[in-house]
């Protein structure tokens, strides 16, 4: 580290969560058109974005990365005809829950990608790279939680 | 840490590719040091690993270091993991004990900062080294196959692709919506570029499809459902009731001769003719058998009539007869379904279905066959007047941001048949008015400069509009085509006699449903989706579906043609295997610790996990699974496991990508 200040500096350290088929193949055709894009990313391919087990996403924060993407093919398009679904629901609910342990939204970024779409793949990438170098490191300490208001509830009648 | 694995470490320069921004070399050298741990007993860097040299190392390395575990840090799974796993195999080692780190894709050719993409290279390789240690080895799963095949779709690329599977052969149930074979191209009166008379080459087929030992015709039939899995299909098919009896029915054409009711043909005749309530759709139907229409029926309105019934002479009506459902198995499928014409009424500005004289293409096709109802004579709506001029509307609801952004493909060539069927027949002038013209196949382009030799005019502009409102005089009684001319920039006011709007191909109206009825997919145009859409043309993502011809995009003839052969080449090879392997990746539920809660059992799309009743567990039907993992993620006992995409693995593979567990040593010099 040099003496400027850090979030200039900062190199976050994103964890990024494929699908065979659409987005790490986006990825791959990122690659083979030399599309250039921030270092800041390393990927893991599921088969499916359906295949997201909201752990692999606490892991990667407890393990230190900076931030998590999560990409799957568009709505309609998934391989698996309809799982990116499946993931959409629980990417909310983790977001959420990330929020209460105290994890900024914007650490989080979730991407639709085609097989074709490299360009745009590169383009979230650097956009998502920028958003989350001003935060800075994770700063996850226990009790951060407590800072952010609990969801309210809506009365269910019994 | 039980036994550790020994692992071996390749980084790959593909030539400069990789090695010219990672420097291949530190981190062949940090892998070998740092991951020592991780149980890494040997790392190189070669300059392509692919060759033949580079996995004789690695198969070198097996035998003589005892590897029991292969990591390869090249390009991209997509393109050699096939490669280096059967390295691995030619060495003795289970070719699943593998993994391949994209270095390639991933880094060296989206970076430009070399220290950070050294480093990002070790992490990745960190992370590779990580999961293989929870491979476990795998062996892929075999099915037997069915030999027959189910062709859905009876236009000339589900002809085609039958006639190939029956001619090697194996059986096909070829399934038509329609009471007779042909599709398309049975409309139609000639062929571009050679205006080859479409019915002469089609019906040849056609009746060899009709009278195959091996091809099983269901036609006025659907598919209802699919069970199973490749190989090993089961599927329902509606077989509507025609009212004919097959068994007795001649095809003597008595009943459609005596039948009193007329009814528009919208179907085959485009809405240019009519039909009668039994009727075959055209002359040369295969089957002969005729149907009867049961909305328009005399007898099934009003109860009485019996004509057909009094003149057949075998006694084949049957005015009782029911559906049947069929049931059959089959080890492929192919779907070739088709396309539908752009409903051209939703480009109000260009007055269909309110100007008379302004006719789609397939009307015209109706209208130049000599088959058809004017009996090839190109003439107005009015049935006898000859129009002198004639303006041919390119791209109408293709290449339109408003409708299609797509091009239809064959619409300029069948706009320049058009042309040339106006000009020859009529001596009519012939106006164009296209946006580009695309003529990119064999004979095409020669065809686009006879037709320029033959005088037809070529504007270049988007049609604005037509009208019949008169403003110029000359104007009275035609159609005005309104167009500025793009490359004089003028605008243009074209009165003609007669309007043809070439309209595009959509993707059948029940396409969504079709696919999800045989679990594929569609793009967000509704078109079905190939594989690969370069090397895997007529493949699906599920396995033994096949499509081809426009149900997968729109295309010509001799497109349409080799693709329903290029599927039937692909279900004979798996065929003649007699059974497949699989990718064993797949989901298994440990059923000591499944607590029956049935979340996975509906989250599954493709229906493997069935759940037992009577011990309370479900189960992973490995033939079904396509192996996403969606149910893994799931299950909140943790019962369930994914092959080669364990939590382990991945877990470990992020400690890996983190670098966790590695000790830190100053490797940047």
């Amino acid at each position: 580290m040099t003496d400027t200040p850090e979030t200039q500096t900062f190199e976050p350290v994103i964890i990024g969560f494929t699908c065979n088929w659409c987005s790490y193949r986006a990825a791959d055709m990122a690659g083979t058109a030399r599309m250039k894009y921030a270092p800041n990313v390393r990927l893991i391919r599921l088969m499916c974005s359906g295949r997201l087990d909201p752990t692999f996403v606490l892991k990667a924060f407890a393990g230190g990365a900076d931030a998590v993407l999560v990409s799957g093919c568009h709505p309609g398009d998934c391989h698996y005809i309809n799982q990116n679904y499946k993931m959409l629901r629980r990417f909310h609910l983790l977001k959420r829950v990330l929020q209460q342990m105290g994890i900024e939204p914007e650490r989080i970024k979730l991407l639709w990608a085609s097989a074709a779409e490299g360009a745009i793949f590169a383009e979230e990438i650097n956009k998502f790279v920028e958003q989350v170098r001003p935060l800075g490191p994770l700063n996850w300490k226990p009790g951060n939680g407590a800072q952010v208001e609990a969801p309210v509830h809506e009365e269910v009648p019994a | 840490m039980e036994k550790k694995e020994r692992i071996g470490v390749y980084v790959c320069h593909c030539g400069t590719n990789i090695a010219g921004v990672v420097n291949v070399g530190e981190v062949s050298t940090w892998a070998a040091e740092n991951l020592k741990e991780q149980g890494v007993v040997i790392a190189r860097d070669y300059k392509f690993m692919c060759s033949s040299l580079g996995q004789e190392l690695i198969q070198k390395d097996i035998k003589e270091h005892g590897l029991t575990r292969v990591v390869v840090a090249a390009c991209s799974p997509h393109l050699h993991e096939q490669t280096f796993r059967n390295a691995c195999k030619g060495a003795g080692l289970n070719p699943y004990l593998s993994e391949l780190v994209s270095i390639r894709e991933q880094s060296s050719w989206v970076h430009t900062d070399k220290v950070a993409a050294t480093e990002k290279s070790k992490a990745l390789i960190a992370g590779g080294v990580a999961r293989v240690i929870h491979h476990e080895p795998l062996e892929p799963l075999r099915v037997p196959i069915h030999p027959a095949t189910l062709v859905v779709g009876g236009g000339i690329a589900g002809i085609q692709a039958a006639l190939e599977i029956a001619n090697a052969g194996y059986p096909v149930y070829l399934v038509e919506r329609e009471p007779s074979i042909g599709g398309h191209m049975a409309q139609f009166d000639k062929t571009f570029p050679t205006l080859d008379c479409s019915a002469c080459i089609l019906t040849p087929k056609m009746v060899e499809a009709g009278n195959h030992p091996n091809i099983t015709l269901l036609t006025y039939s659907e598919v209802e459902k699919v069970d199973g899995y490749v190989g090993n299909f089961v599927v329902t098919i509606r077989k509507r009731a025609r009212s004919v009896n097959e068994e007795l029915c001649t095809g003597c054409g008595i009943c459609w001769e005596k039948c009193p009711k007329k009814v528009v043909d919208n179907i085959f005749e485009a809405g240019m003719g009519t039909r009668k309530a039994i009727y075959v759709p055209f002359p040369q139907a295969v089957p002969k058998y005729p149907v009867i229409d049961r909305e328009n029926c005399t007898y099934y309105i009003k109860g009485t009539c019996k004509a057909c019934e009094k003149f057949c002479p075998t006694n084949a009506i049957d005015f009782a007869q029911e559906d049947q459902l069929l049931n059959v198995e089959v080890g492929n499928i192919i779907l070739a379904t088709g396309y539908e014409l752009f409903d051209a009424r939703r480009i109000t500005q260009y007055g269909y279905g309110r100007l008379a004289n302004v006719f789609t293409s397939l009307e015209f096709e109706r209208l130049s066959n000599a088959a058809g109802p004017t009996g090839g004579n190109i003439v107005l709506r009015d049935g006898k007047t000859v129009p002198k001029v004639v303006g041919i509307v390119h791209c109408v609801g293709s290449r339109d941001k408003n409708y299609n952004e797509y091009c239809s493909a064959i619409c300029c060539m069948q706009s320049l048949k058009f042309a040339h069927l106006v000009h020859e027949r009529t001596g009519a002038e012939v106006y164009n008015f296209y946006i580009d013209i695309r003529t990119p196949a064999k004979g095409y382009e020669e065809f686009y400069h006879r037709l320029l030799e033959e005088g037809t005019h070529f504007i270049r502009g988007k049609v604005a509009e037509i009208s019949d409102a008169v403003r110029l005089p000359g104007e009275e009684g035609k159609l005005i085509i309104q167009v500025e001319d793009t490359l004089t920039g003028n605008q243009l006011r074209v009165p003609v006699d007669m309007v043809i709007l070439s309209a595009g191909l959509e993707p059948r109206r029940d396409a969504k449903e079709v696919a999800n009825k045989f679990g594929i997919s569609c793009s967000a145009d509704g078109w079905l989706i190939e594989r690969h859409p370069k090397l895997d043309p007529v493949a699906t993502v599920t396995e033994g579906i096949y499509i081809a011809g426009c149900v997968q995009g729109p295309k010509d003839i001799p497109a349409s043609v080799a693709q329903g052969a290029a599927a039937a080449a692909r279900i004979l090879g798996k065929i003649q295997q007699k059974e497949i392997a699989l990718e064993p990746v797949r989901a298994s539920i440990n059923q000591d610790q499944c607590s029956g809660c049935r979340i996975c059992n509906n989250l599954c799309p493709f229906n493997a996990i069935l759940f037992h009743e009577d011990r309370m567990v479900s189960e992973v039907n490995p033939a079904l699974c396509q192996g996403c993992g969606t149910c893994v993620a799931a299950c909140p006992a943790g019962a369930i496991s994914g092959t080669g995409f364990s939590n382990e693995q991945i877990l470990s593979q992020i400690e890996g990508l983190l670098l966790l567990n590695i000790p830190k040593k100053e490797t940047v010099a």
